[in-house]
């Protein structure tokens, strides 16, 4: 199984879990099983069929966007990295 | 052998002498064309260590003159020295300490500038690091670092930039010290409630450090202001804003003026840090091309945050940003690096700077401020 990482402002939908283990030998597939464990997070992370814009995926340490998108091939044991930017830092609203 | 190791290498003072007495002695500099250009010796002629062998005898074909040869703390100078033997120079010697010792015995230097007592007091344990000594001190001291947001980030950033005696720190914050702020604020306190954040951390930096100038922008960065404020010669800008028209505002500016940022953001228990060079690396833009929906970009007043998270991420940033003022190690340039604290865990990823970015890219179509309100909202 793969483990995937589940950022701060997606748990939520994901019953508050950080990480996910999810099975696929593709990136697509990994993240149809999350999608499938966590119907909620299928909206938030899927846009027309393709990863949201404003999520970036990281198998091995390097983005997806720079490797096959969901054909990327992800190893068993290897670790997805789901990361939305955040904005948090000082200067309050 | 004519010569054992001991008699390869000579104290600052002793060098100094022998210079003074011989007029044959010649002064050679070994180290790298960027440090020689931070100052150097008087007198001396400059052959970097790599050049020693092919270019030796023509700065010394008399191989029997005395020569007296430095680098920054004597360890290139004394291979230099055992080179020489090799070749047949019957007198080299090495400085031991090198021109960081001769620059704190107060020798004399072509640097237009030295430190007085109490900065070399103050900045000792910079001096001792061989990659940052007084040459680096003296850059710190040149150096002009631009804080947006003297929160949650900049506090620990800013005292710590502050205290390594970086010249000109300015802060840009347009709010005031609630009490809300102080459980990760380090920069103000209970006393200051109600005070504008930036001439408070203006107060705490000049009490920590006399030698910075602190520059306090009490306003909101927006297109209006953010050319203006860029303008005044910052070597670096330390993100630490809390909203995403402000990240994506300075991103754009900060490609345009060609001042890299070494950004940090926070939520709950994760942080992020890497730095953004323009040109060379990828921009917040390559990394991030659209924010989050806002019901997914909680603020920190909103989601919460772990008091000491901002003082991890905020104390990456002001090594990240040292080290660009001064030239230094690896940055953070190309790779982003997320700490979660709960698991006291660092994850790096790589981050590419994107060809078909809007800003950064080879044909960039977003050439002036946009409505980043709008754009964030959409």
């Amino acid at each position: 199984m793969t483990t995937v990482r589940i950022p701060p402002t997606l748990r939520p939908d994901a019953e508050g879990r950080r990480e996910v283990a999810a099975a696929g030998t593709t990136v697509g597939e990994v993240l149809q099983d999350v999608a499938d464990q966590f119907p909620a997070l299928r909206a938030r992370i899927f846009e027309n069929g393709n990863i949201a814009r404003f999520v970036n995926v990281y198998v091995g340490g390097e983005d997806i966007r720079t490797q096959d998108g969901l054909a990327t091939p992800v190893a068993g044991d290897s670790t997805v990295i789901l990361l939305p930017a955040m904005a948090g830092g000082g200067i309050a609203r | 052998m004519a010569h054992v190791d001991q008699q390869l290498e000579i104290d600052a003072p002793g060098a100094r002498e022998l210079l003074d007495r011989d007029p044959n002695a010649i002064l050679v500099d070994v180290r790298g064309a960027d440090e020689w250009a931070g100052g150097y010796i008087p007198g001396a002629t400059l052959v970097p260590l790599r050049e020693l062998t092919e270019r030796i005898a023509d700065v010394v074909p008399d191989k029997t003159r005395p020569v007296v040869l430095y680098c920054a703390v004597g360890a290139r100078s004394l291979r230099a020295a055992h080179a020489l033997v090799e070749l047949g120079y019957e007198r080299p010697v090495s400085v031991a300490g090198g021109i960081v010792d001769w620059l704190n015995r107060g020798y004399p230097s072509t640097m237009e500038r030295t430190l007085e007592p109490a900065q070399r007091e103050r900045y000792s344990r910079h001096f001792l690091i061989p990659e940052v000594g007084e040459l680096g001190q003296l850059k710190l001291l040149d150096s002009s670092i631009l804080m947006i947001g003297a929160g949650g980030l900049g506090s620990p950033a800013a005292l710590y930039l502050a205290a390594a005696g970086v010249g000109r720190l300015g802060i840009v914050d347009d709010d005031v010290v609630d009490e809300s702020n102080l459980q990760r604020q380090v920069l103000h306190s209970t006393a200051r409630l109600g005070e504008p954040k930036a001439q408070s951390a203006k107060r705490t930096l000049e009490e920590l450090n006399p030698d910075v100038d602190v520059v306090t922008i009490q306003e909101r960065i927006t297109s209006e202001n953010v050319d203006a404020i860029l303008a005044e010669g910052w070597d670096v800008i330390v993100d630490g804003a809390d909203n995403f028209p402000t990240r994506y505002l300075l991103n754009d500016a900060a490609v345009w003026h060609d001042i890299p940022i070494v950004h940090g953001s926070i939520f709950r228990f994760e942080g992020q840090a890497t730095v953004f060079k323009p040109h060379e690396g990828p921009c917040y833009r390559c990394l991030f091309p659209q924010p989050p929906p806002p019901e997914l970009a909680p603020s920190c007043a909103e989601g919460g945050v772990l008091g000491v998270l901002p003082g991890v991420i905020g104390s990456l940033q002001a090594n990240e940003a040292l080290k660009l003022a001064l030239g230094i190690g690896d940055s953070l340039v190309g790779r982003l690096m997320l700490f979660d604290a709960l698991s006291a865990s660092f994850t790096e990823v790589a981050i590419r700077r994107d060809p078909d970015c809007p800003v950064c890219g080879d044909n960039p179509t977003i050439t002036e401020y946009i409505d980043y309100v709008e754009f964030c909202a959409a």
